[in-house]
């Protein structure tokens, strides 16, 4: 018996709200780069699902190359958001997010 | 090869309008760069005009050119229902003209050369710009050869007054003693106001004739049906629309030739540098009026009688007019200015009695000898400023009028090839056998003397024929009579002054002109023999389209023998009172006989004051009286309006002052409070951000969802 559609949709679903709510409330700027990668993640899901069950019989690739696209720039996007992490932890001793309000002045 | 060239005719104008905007724009410092460009510039138009004359003169004995000539079009400008077609064209008119105008332009810009000085300490501060005007004049007077429609025609004309005023006024910071003498600033003004009163009927001609026929292109215009058109319908009871075009643009070639009673200017244009003299007063710009005149010649011929009437009324009075004021000038250049009026006369006196070709050809010849002439006294005159100069070194005295030909004398042998260039354009200007004068001036009054005899082909009264061959006649004695005065005064006898005494000759850049065009002077009416007329022959082969019957005078001997012994007499007569016994104190020996009347003479008739008294005071009374009036009621007006309108506005401003200040802080402050409210939504934490992001997606979803 087959998986249906819908309960990969729930996962990818809950996987986001996961994401979502780390994002939201953690502290750690980390664990907020942690909570993106989920919801990026969750994406990935949604989009090899709605492949494989709508487009995958005419042949077609573009469900994968699709996440394999967004699996590249989440990769970017981590490099780049440690990047900035760590450059602000060595100025200000600190991966506090609400302590990283210099913007606001 | 034929069309290429033809189809090629638009470059004569432009490449002395290229040159005039190198020579402004970029090598305005490097004088000789600045010279080479305008000779280059001119040059280039000389070959390629005389290349079209070349195809043309083969075409005609070959296959004849279309009927108006070779048009090349360049631009269609929509105006209202019709379209406004502007071009040039190659006929056999146009190609005359290209005889003449280059040629006699690279003269004059070689000569330029010398005449301002180049290479030596008294170089003409402003010697290139000099070069850049009469560059953009020879792009006028081309582009005015070759336009086949009354807008360019008028656009290039308008250059050449332009061009005219500026290089008049080219040296504008001259002043004199005598606060009567008229300055160069003052010369170019008048020019260009004098031709503007021309300009203004021609221009009102032009549109009359483009609201008659919807049209402004020469070949639509003189077409047969529209010409029977203008003829036969009326302006005003007994005038035809023809006539009426006729007069009015006969108006703007009298301004320009300086024809009564707008030659005023031409005596005062001399104030100009020479080249400019020879180039426009003599050689170019003033023959575009006679051009005009030859070019609408169909228009005349539509116009009738009254029309061509006009016209050879105008111009045999013009004739002798002004030669008879040239009798007792004692400028040199003055002298040649009158003649110009005068022979300019002569040829609007030859279109009015129906000479069309022998007016073509007579302006041709004339520009040729009469450059040569101009030239000749420019050269004169800078030989004598050199030796006042070399005489008195150094130190500034009187005033010294190098013009005054009782300043002159026995210049002959100082400046060899000057003088007898000189003598032999004199010789051409009185019409002695055979240089080129005689065959031109000769046809004119064979031609007159024929329609006086024979009844006419034109239209116009054989008893005005015979009046216009009189006063022309009567204008060759004085022609005759001034041009030996003239070359006796200052070339033979012994020398008046000093510096005459130590005039040098001109350097090879002046000098070698005059040798040319003296050349040509002498030999160019041969062209034009009674026997083998090769002018009659080009211009002829218009005249099928003109729907007039051009006929062409054969050799009268006895008209050939009576105009040359007027020319005798009046060389006998020069000779006999300035020749045979050279003048030692410096009064006309005629002052005395002729008392008032030469007075009279010398003061121009005082038309002069004439127009000082009957046109110039009452406008400058009226600009006065205006200023006035502007000063005292409208400058009243206005004051009190404004001063009204600040009473008020103070009022005003008091009364609604406290409104305007709450309606202002009011904005003000609503403004920042709502920004105090905004900013509390920017906390700088990213996670809020997210937040809202979030939030809105899920609204917009919630939205969506629902509203299905």
């Amino acid at each position: 018996m087959q998986v249906p559609l819908s309960w990969y949709l729930v996962v990818a679903a809950a996987l986001f709200c996961i994401g979502l709510y780390g994002a939201l409330s953690r502290r750690n700027a980390i664990a907020v780069l942690m909570g993106v990668e989920l919801m990026l993640n969750s994406v990935n899901i949604n989009l090899l699902a709605f492949w494989r069950y709508v487009e995958a019989a005419r042949g077609s690739l573009s469900g994968q190359v699709f996440a394999i696209v967004v699996i590249t720039v989440a990769a970017a996007e981590a490099a780049v958001g440690l990047a900035l992490i760590i450059a602000v932890y060595r100025n200000r001793h600190t991966v506090d997010i609400e302590d990283m309000d210099l913007m606001k002045l | 090869m034929r069309e290429l060239f033809f189809n090629l005719v638009w470059l004569l104008p432009l490449f002395p309008l290229l040159a005039f905007a190198l020579i402004v724009l970029w090598t305005n410092r490097n004088r000789l760069l600045s010279t080479w460009i305008a000779w280059i510039g001119i040059g280039l138009a000389w070959i390629l005009g005389w290349i079209i004359l070349g195809l043309t003169w083969q075409d005609i004995h070959g296959l004849v050119p279309p009927e108006g000539g070779y048009q090349v079009w360049m631009y269609a400008i929509p105006a209202g229902s019709t379209m406004l077609k502007l071009g040039f064209q190659v006929d056999t008119l146009t190609s005359i003209m290209l005889l003449m105008v280059p040629f006699v332009c690279l003269m004059i810009f070689i000569y330029s050369k010398g005449y301002m000085n180049y290479g030596t300490d008294e170089v003409d501060p402003l010697y290139s710009r000099f070069f850049a005007y009469i560059s953009l004049f020879a792009c006028g007077m081309l582009g005015l050869v070759i336009s086949n429609n009354f807008v360019t025609l008028l656009i290039f004309w308008e250059i050449m007054g332009l061009c005219s005023y500026l290089l008049i006024g080219f040296w504008f910071d001259k002043s004199y003693a005598d606060p009567k003498r008229i300055t160069p600033k003052e010369a170019g003004l008048k020019a260009f106001m004098t031709t503007r009163i021309g300009d203004v009927l021609m221009l009102a001609g032009m549109l009359l004739l483009y609201s008659q026929t919807g049209t402004m292109t020469f070949q639509e215009i003189f077409s047969a049906e529209s010409l029977h058109h203008l003829a036969n319908t009326y302006a005003f009871p007994g005038m035809s629309w023809a006539t009426l075009c006729a007069l009015l643009i006969l108006g703007g070639a009298v301004g320009k030739s300086a024809q009564f009673p707008l030659h005023v200017w031409l005596p005062d244009a001399m104030e100009g540098p020479t080249p400019v003299s020879a180039l426009i007063h003599a050689a170019t710009m003033v023959s575009a009026g006679v051009y005009l005149v030859a070019r609408s010649f169909p228009l005349f011929l539509a116009g009738g009688s009254e029309a061509l009437s006009v016209v050879a009324l105008i111009g045999a009075f013009t004739a002798i007019f002004a030669s008879t004021i040239a009798v007792a000038q004692n400028d040199i250049k003055r002298v040649l200015a009158f003649s110009t009026i005068s022979q300019l006369g002569y040829m609007f006196a030859a279109l009015g009695i129906g000479a069309y070709a022998a007016a073509v050809f007579h302006l041709i010849i004339h520009a040729y000898f009469k450059s040569l002439l101009f030239m000749g006294s420019g050269s004169v005159i800078h030989g004598v400023e050199h030796g006042h100069h070399h005489v008195h070194h150094g130190h500034e005295e009187e005033e010294f009028d190098a013009n005054d030909m009782m300043n002159m004398g026995g210049l002959l042998k100082r400046m060899p090839r000057t003088g007898w260039t000189f003598i032999v354009g004199a010789l051409a200007l009185t019409g002695i056998f055979p240089f080129a004068g005689f065959w031109s001036k000769d046809e004119i009054l064979a031609e007159a003397w024929n329609e006086f005899m024979h009844g006419s082909s034109a239209a116009i009264a054989p008893s005005l024929d015979f009046v216009v061959w009189l006063l022309l006649a009567i204008a060759a004695l004085l022609t005759a009579f001034y041009t030996g005065r003239q070359v006796f005064l200052t070339f033979f006898g012994k020398p008046r002054t000093e510096a005459a005494e130590h005039a040098p000759e001109s350097t090879g850049s002046m000098t070698w002109p005059l040798i040319i065009l003296a050349v040509f002077a002498a030999f160019l009416g041969l062209s034009g023999t009674p026997w083998a007329n090769q002018f009659f022959f080009m211009i002829g082969e218009e005249a099928h389209f003109l729907d007039f019957h051009l006929h062409h005078a054969d050799f009268n001997a006895t008209v050939a023998l009576i105009s040359l012994g007027i020319a005798g007499l009046g060389w006998l007569g020069a000779w006999l009172i300035y020749g045979r016994k050279p003048l030692t104190e410096m009064v006309d020996p005629l002052r005395k006989p002729l008392g008032p009347v030469y007075t009279l003479l010398e003061n121009k008739y005082y038309f002069d004051e004439l127009y000082h008294l009957i046109i110039i005071r009452p406008a400058l009374w009226l600009g006065n009286a205006c200023a006035r009036f502007d000063r005292r009621v409208i400058d009243a007006i206005v004051n009190a309006v404004g001063r009204f309108g600040r009473w008020a506005a103070n009022w005003l401003g008091k009364a609604i002052e406290p409104i305007i200040d709450a309606v202002v802080n009011g904005a003000g402050k609503v403004t920042t409070a709502f920004g105090e409210f905004m900013r509390a939504t920017q906390t700088g934490n990213v996670q809020n951000y997210l937040l809202v992001a979030a939030v809105t997606v899920l609204l917009l979803l919630a939205l969506f969802l629902i509203r299905g």
